[in-house]
């Protein structure tokens, strides 16, 4: 690792691990920095908790997981989107390009609002299994249409397409005003309900797959000239692409179950990133998973406390702030083409 | 880099980029054994023929020239040798072995390519683009070596770019770019290079510039051209291809008579031999050859 990247990673981190503790203090409840300490300390079985129970349970049980969750997606949605823009060449892809995440919205509404499952799946487990479904199909369709990255995108478009109108098809024919509410705070994308299982499993999937995607980081590298250059420095075409993109649907399937189709994250992140590392994949996805740990922190942040008591879907917010650096993205791109 | 290269053998084993000690080149190589070489080989799609049985056998650092019309097969030859397209009849092989059998990876240590146009959206510096040529060498999850560092340093002192070494690649001219995507060719240290009309759209001094570089280089080159002149000033030898087949295969003098380029490009032409390499001067319609002897 070269000193550039070992500043760039670490201050990384530090930034990360200060944003997350000081965003667990923000809230209606006053809860001071050395509060969190100590309720963390406590309960990894090094000292005593000094707060009372109802304040311990703040920070451990709703505010940390919270707050970890939106670091962990933050971090993998910018991760997928940065190998996505570099696998399809196409810098407006992000983690959602494959239909993954209207493929989750679908199993989800398909669990909540048509009862699949008998009770026995939960709205995540349905949104993960949508997910890999709707990723298999958009698979299955760009193979048989020749499999070349545009056509990678448009059978993504085309699978969102499908599943979009089987949810709005399904909520509007089958959903009570409740139901649907529920289901569209989740379908824009919340952080609401995160839990420590959710916390361990996405960061486990974000770790197995960063790890993957840093293993094939100059392989990424060499598609900055297409599929053919590519080929022409030793990697096979192919097969690399099944493997990363199946690697990045698993952990775009694992984050959307968890808290929805977080919009923009994955796309204006990669892009911020490079303007600070250059282009290179071994500096970029790490550092890349930081800023959007701590990114998709701050705003998550602020779509709880901004209104407050009223929240915010997190998504909404991301997307306030994604769609002008979308804009930004279009106009650089307008003076290359 | 003056006049015509150097093809002497010694000199090339001491420009070696690669630095590598090379017992096969002392000896006398055996036929077919030792190199690229292609044979017999075809492509079809569904309704077309585009290679069809080409046989081509390269001398330790020869520079061989493609020639022919457009869509007469030169590139997808180039790509057949370079194992980015499997033939559908017949064999690439690298010191006698199929390519599919040498594998991807090892093949590009070995054959470089030099696209015609390459394109990217990639903010990169021109340091960036030529270290894309190690990545036949690096192994996954460890940082470049310091002799990927020397190989790019090389390179890039080669062509004549260590200064542009930081510029970005969108901010360069045509002939920058090729010379970049050189470069980074050299940078794979490969024993074969194959260029797919790299003097396209330059003015006519970077195509000079640019061919005085390639002869000039300690490899075996294969390099589609669709200048007549050049492919006779800078080639040791020339295939002329035609709908997928080979018309004619020799040296320039050989190769460039007015016969044959009647034959394949249906133009009219006087070819006169200067010291060195044949001239090829194109007619106008219905004007007569000069008197001089060709």
């Amino acid at each position: 690792m070269s000193a550039r990247t070992l500043l760039l990673t670490g201050g990384g981190l530090a930034a990360l691990l200060m944003s997350v503790a000081v965003a667990v203090t923000i809230g209606p409840a006053d809860i001071s920095t050395g509060d969190v300490w100590a309720s963390v300390a406590a309960h990894l079985g090094v000292g005593e908790s000094t707060l009372t129970p109802l304040r311990d349970g703040i920070v451990w049980n709703l505010r940390m997981p919270r707050t970890l969750l939106a670091a962990v997606c933050g971090a993998g949605l910018a991760v997928c989107g940065a190998v996505m823009q570099s696998l399809l060449r196409n810098p407006l892809a992000d983690p959602f390009v494959l239909g993954v995440s209207s493929g989750a919205s679908t199993g989800a509404v398909a669990v909540v609002v048509l009862g699949v499952g008998g009770g026995a799946v939960s709205l995540s487990a349905g949104a993960f299994l949508g997910a890999l479904l709707s990723f298999a199909l958009v698979l299955l369709l760009s193979h048989a249409l020749g499999g070349s990255t545009d056509r990678v995108v448009l059978s993504g478009v085309a699978a969102m397409q499908l599943f979009s109108a089987l949810t709005s098809f399904t909520v509007l024919t089958s959903a009570d005003a409740d139901t649907t509410r529920a289901v569209l705070f989740w379908l824009l994308g919340s952080l609401t309900g995160a839990d420590w299982a959710q916390v361990l499993l996405c960061a486990l999937v974000l770790a197995v797959v960063l790890a993957v995607c840093l293993g094939y980081a100059r392989t990424l590298d060499a598609f900055a000239f297409g599929d053919e250059a590519a080929a022409g420095l030793g990697v096979r075409v192919a097969r690399t692409r099944l493997v990363l993109l199946s690697a990045t649907a698993l952990l775009t399937a694992a984050l959307v179950s968890g808290a929805g189709a977080i919009g923009f994250v994955g796309l204006v992140l990669p892009h911020a990133t490079r303007a600070l590392t250059g282009a290179g994949h071994a500096r970029l996805l790490p550092v890349t998973a930081l800023t959007g740990a701590v990114f998709l922190v701050w705003v998550d942040t602020l779509a709880r406390t901004a209104l407050d008591p009223q929240e915010v879907p997190v998504g909404v917010v991301t997307s306030l702030i994604g769609v002008p650096a979308f804009v930004a993205v279009l106009y650089r791109g307008r003076s290359k083409a | 880099m003056t006049g015509l290269p150097e093809r002497d053998m010694t000199g090339r084993a001491e420009q070696d980029m690669s630095g590598r000690t090379q017992p096969g080149m002392s000896g006398r190589p055996q036929p077919g054994m030792t190199g690229l070489r292609a044979d017999r080989v075809s492509r079809r799609t569904a309704d077309k023929v585009i290679v069809d049985g080409l046989t081509l056998t390269l001398g330790p650092g020869e520079t061989v020239g493609l020639l022919g019309p457009n869509g007469s097969g030169k590139s997808t030859l180039l790509r057949l040798l370079a194992g980015v397209l499997a033939p559908t009849a017949g064999v690439v092989t690298l010191d006698g072995r199929p390519l599919p059998e040498v594998g991807r990876r090892a093949t590009a240590r070995r054959i470089a390519t030099v696209e015609q146009h390459a394109h990217t959206q990639t903010e990169l510096t021109v340091r960036d683009v030529v270290a894309l040529g190690r990545i036949p060498h690096r192994r996954a999850w460890t940082p470049p070596t310091a002799a990927d560092a020397e190989a790019v340093s090389a390179a890039l002192a080669r062509t004549g770019l260590t200064d542009r070494a930081a510029q970005s690649w969108h901010t360069l001219s045509g002939g920058e770019r090729q010379r970049t995507q050189i470069a980074r060719a050299l940078a794979q240290e490969p024993r074969e290079l194959l260029l797919d009309e790299p003097t396209n759209h330059l003015d006519i001094q970077h195509q000079l510039d640019l061919l005085e570089l390639v002869a000039g280089l300690p490899v075996t080159t294969v390099i589609a051209l669709h200048d007549l002149n050049l492919a006779a000033m800078y080639c040791d030898r020339l295939l002329v291809l035609r709908d997928g087949r080979a018309v004619a295969e020799g040296t320039p003098a050989e190769v460039l008579t007015p016969a044959l380029i009647e034959q394949v490009y249906a133009v009219r032409a006087e070819v006169t031999t200067e010291p060195g390499h044949p001239v090829i001067r194109f007619l106008r319609r219905g004007a007569q050859p000069s008197a001089r002897p060709a």
